[in-house]
């Protein structure tokens, strides 16, 4: 049981009559990088609220690190790290400040505060900027601020909320070095949201979260697995008896697109250079797709997670424009 | 131990944040100046004197004081809003301090800030022809300082409860003007109409401000500038002693209210 250094059972949280998390249990090991992964409004931000003691829920218990999070509200704070999905930063102070601030409320020993401050702030680029207010920040400083601020007391588990939602690619790809390379030297263990699947890759399990309710919970690669298999498209010579070939062999349906052939199979990696070379017949062309998480949700809930994304435009527009509950 | 290093950094903040808003600074100054120059210039001459060497900018004066102090005051309700509306304020609420500690260091930061800014109005004195002694700064330090923590938890009382900007915004309108306007900052106590003086004697904050002109305009029996409660005049200890208690059970509502948010 203490494995797990975040232990969920049953957990329920109602607004109204609305089951914003609807009886989900699980566990994420210590040290990993364990994905919430759902459409916006499945429960994802109401369950760190509740995690890192911002929301009670309404039935159900949670703890971290041994501390439960409702009775032992103070030791499971200082045990966490947080980076929310809408800014927390004091923006008419500067990012120095708000460092400090947070330095002193988290109980960083002054002999190592400026130090560690300084290892922060170099960490995610920003020590050059760190006397200038936060509102002169651009969306991506400002996250890369947050980041900064939730290590700086060095917590056992680090959430992160839609942490690059609204960035552009590149600033998306910086703060995923500074997270997977944070795990690898300090062992943090990463809750991270996201309705990003390219992100939710990077986890070394998930969770899909759909309308409040776990739906499945494993190692992307086996998820993908559980529901869908490797596919592959090949041009040879001779299509027709390599499409006989295949049903032979491979036991597998082979489906005509115009002069290719597609068909899936278990292991992709393994069948290619055994097909190439035992089939005798000349491949001109030859590719092979795994199932992307994309397919795992579509196949599991019966609708697409970017249902969504079509809203985030205007989503983004509106986070600028000013200030979002959730 | 944590909880005290906690009041003392939500103090910190509110304090550093001030300093940083000049704009904050000096509409702190502006507003109550823009009041003594057009009331006192405009109604001076015509309204005569007040009482025994007393014109009508010079009873205005220490009621101005009262009134920045108030202002700022206010402003801790305000910014524990929009803390809220600006995200900033679940930074606070993650932080492994007690919600207690919050809404303490709250009430003594933005209750310096209001402080300061009453005292900043003290640079007037000259101007509008008031002799100040250092006994009378040494005194209106503590008591700026009662009058706006009272205020201040009532503040934070309200935004605790009210979580949407525009309702709290309206609520602290609906209350902060009426209880600015009717605390005796602009009229002597006595000749009201019957309805007004019970409003201002209800009023907390008339204590404060009566407290405040008692140090500042000295404190004969016979004022016309004293609250008479039933039929007794209110000496500067008692008033002081009104604002205790009504700031008493503020803040422990407020804290108890705040404790308890979500
Ligand atoms: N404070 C709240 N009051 C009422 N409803 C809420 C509140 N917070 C979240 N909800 C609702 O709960 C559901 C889950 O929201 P949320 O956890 O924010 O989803 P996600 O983070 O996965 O996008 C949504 O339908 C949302 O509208
Ligand atoms: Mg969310």
């Amino acid at each position: 049981m203490s494995e797990y250094i975040i232990q969920v059972e049953n957990l329920v949280k109602k607004y109204g009559q609305l089951a914003a998390v609807n009886d989900i249990s699980f566990g994420v090991e210590s040290g990993e990088i364990f994905g919430f992964l759902g459409p916006n409004g499945a429960g994802k931000t109401t369950t760190i609220n509740i995690l890192c003691t911002l929301a009670r829920p309404t039935s159900g218990k949670a703890t971290l690190d041994g501390y439960d999070v409702v009775k032992q509200q103070n030791q499971v704070r200082q045990s966490i790290g947080l980076v929310f999905q809408d800014s927390s930063l004091d923006d008419r102070l500067t990012g120095l400040h708000n460092l400090r601030f947070h330095a002193m409320v988290y109980n960083v020993p002054k002999s190592v505060r400026d130090e560690r401050i300084e290892q922060v702030l170099r960490m995610v680029d920003l020590w050059d900027k760190r006397k200038n207010f936060v509102r002169t920040y651009s969306g991506g400083m400002k996250r890369r601020l947050e980041l900064a601020r939730g290590l700086l007391h060095y917590p056992k588990v680090l959430f992160l909320d839609e942490p690059t939602l609204g960035l552009d690619p590149q600033t998306r790809n910086y703060i995923w070095d500074y997270i997977l390379d944070l795990r690898k030297r300090e062992g943090t263990t990463i809750f991270l949201t996201t309705h990003y699947m390219d992100e939710a890759e990077k986890a070394n399990r998930i969770a899909i979260i759909d309308h409040g309710k776990l739906v499945a919970m494993d190692t992307p690669a086996k998820l993908k697995r559980m529901v869908a298999r490797d596919i592959i498209t090949v041009k040879t010579r001779d299509n027709e008896k390599a499409a006989e070939n295949i049903r032979e062999r491979y036991r597998t349906d082979v489906r005509k697109d115009g002069d290719t052939l597609v068909f899936d199979v278990d292991n992709g990696e393994e069948f290619l250079p055994d097909f190439i070379s035992e089939s005798g017949i000349k491949v001109t062309s030859i590719s092979l797709r795994h199932p992307t998480l994309e397919d795992v949700f579509l196949k599991i809930t019966g609708h697409e997670i970017r249902d969504e994304e079509v809203g985030d435009t205007l989503k983004e527009a509106l986070r600028r424009g000013g200030p979002m509950r959730h | 131990m944590n909880n005290l290093i906690g009041v003392y950094t939500i103090w910190y903040r509110d304090v550093l944040r001030f300093w940083y808003d000049k704009a904050r600074m000096f509409s702190a100054l502006l507003f109550p100046v823009f009041f003594l120059v057009i009331f006192g210039a405009g109604l001076t001459q015509s309204i005569g004197m007040m009482a025994e060497g007393v014109d009508f900018i010079q009873f205005m004066y220490p009621g101005i004081i009262a009134m920045s102090v108030l202002m700022g005051a206010f402003m801790s309700g305000v910014s524990i809003v929009w803390d809220r509306e600006y995200g900033f304020l679940k930074e606070v609420l993650v932080a492994p301090i007690s919600r207690i500690s919050v809404a303490v260091g709250r009430t003594l930061g933005s209750a310096t800030v209001a402080t300061i800014q009453g005292i900043m109005i003290l640079v007037l004195a000259p101007i509008v022809d008031v002799s100040l002694t250092v006994w009378m700064v040494v005194a209106l330090i503590p008591l700026s300082f009662l009058l706006a923590a009272s205020m201040g938890s009532l503040g934070i009382l309200l935004a605790s409860r009210v979580k949407s900007t525009e309702a709290f915004q309206a609520i602290m309108q609906m209350l902060m003007f009426p209880m600015m306007f009717l605390s005796g900052v602009f009229f002597p106590m006595q000749n009201l109409p019957s309805w007004m003086s019970v409003i201002v004697k209800i009023n907390p904050a008339s204590y404060g401000v009566a407290a405040i002109r008692q140090v500042v305009l000295g404190n004969p029996p016979d004022s016309p500038f004293t609250i008479t409660l039933f039929g007794h005049a209110m000496g500067i200890w008692e008033n002081i002693g009104v604002m205790a208690a009504f700031g008493l059970v503020m803040s422990i509502l407020a804290m108890w209210s705040f404790g308890r948010q979500e």
